[in-house]
């Protein structure tokens, strides 16, 4: 057992145990919060991999940015306190256990049998030099420039497509 | 030394659980937050196999899929707000006719 193992291991829990606890808290509040503590595992995780650029990128983007989002709608809505109907499907749970053990299974299977032989060392202290995000600067803009570009496409896409969705009702009464 | 089996068998497991919460909870908030989770589960699987093979690619892959996600939020939840004016809730069942 390496330290690498042991802080993998206890990440691990750490992850699936939020995300359980995302899937099943009562409330949306809870709920997205539990979203938050994995999002960070994650980013740990990225650490680890030799990843630090996209460390950060999770934690400003996913756990800044969309769980603040998240929350915001949840407490404009009020969701937190809205009664759970009777679900309309009674048999959709327990099938939806049954499938998810299964995909879990198989996919657990498939990588096994399949073993990759790849090994994951700890990143030397190198890796979080500037010279690396600079040579990862200079694949995104040489290699993936136009998916960058449509990227911010989407971006613009998206942002217009929010503010007219919640616009609606000021253009009808026109 | 960690095999990178681990971390694919990590990302296997955290996608398990965001698509039995698609599946089992009726809650559109809820469901949001686990298809947040399936993306997660992938982006680690591309950073795990970038790492292994010592390439950039999966890195920036990871991180054109966080800008998808967070367009992806925004018109959600605002569609998500615009049904809750009209419905006054936000039960999945419900969401079954187009015209609002």
């Amino acid at each position: 057992m390496t330290i690498d193992l042991i802080l993998f291991l206890i990440l691990s829990l750490v992850a699936i145990a939020a995300a359980l606890g995302m899937l099943f808290s009562r409330n949306p509040v809870y709920s997205a919060l539990f979203l938050v503590l994995n999002f960070i595992t994650v980013a740990v995780f990225y650490l680890l991999l030799g990843a630090p650029f996209i460390a950060m990128s999770q934690i400003t983007v996913y756990a800044g940015a969309i769980m603040v989002l998240f929350l915001f709608v949840i407490m404009l809505l009020g969701a937190e306190s809205l009664v759970p109907l009777p679900s309309a499907l009674p048999w959709q749970k327990p099938l939806a256990f049954f499938l998810a053990v299964i995909l879990a299974v198989e996919s657990t299977y498939l990588i096994l049998s399949s073993a990759q032989t790849g090994v994951i060392t700890a990143p030397d202290i190198a890796v979080n030099s500037m010279e690396n995000l600079r040579e990862m600067a200079m694949t995104l803009f040489n290699d993936f420039l136009l998916p960058f570009e449509v990227t911010s496409i989407l971006l613009l896409v998206a942002m217009v497509g929010a503010i007219v969705l919640t616009n609606r009702e000021k253009a009808g009464q026109k | 030394m960690v095999k990178v089996d681990y971390y694919i068998i990590l990302s296997a497991v955290l996608f398990t659980i965001g698509a039995l919460g698609v599946l089992i909870r009726r809650n559109p908030l809820i469901i949001f937050m686990s298809i947040e989770l399936m993306l997660n589960a992938g982006n680690l699987a591309f950073v795990a196999f970038s790492s292994v093979y010592k390439s950039f690619s999966g890195q920036i892959f990871v991180f054109f899929v966080i800008a998808v996600a967070a367009a992806e939020v925004a018109v959600g939840l605002a569609l998500i707000v615009e049904i809750f004016k009209t419905k006054k809730n936000i039960n999945i069942d419900e969401m079954n006719s187009l015209k609002g």
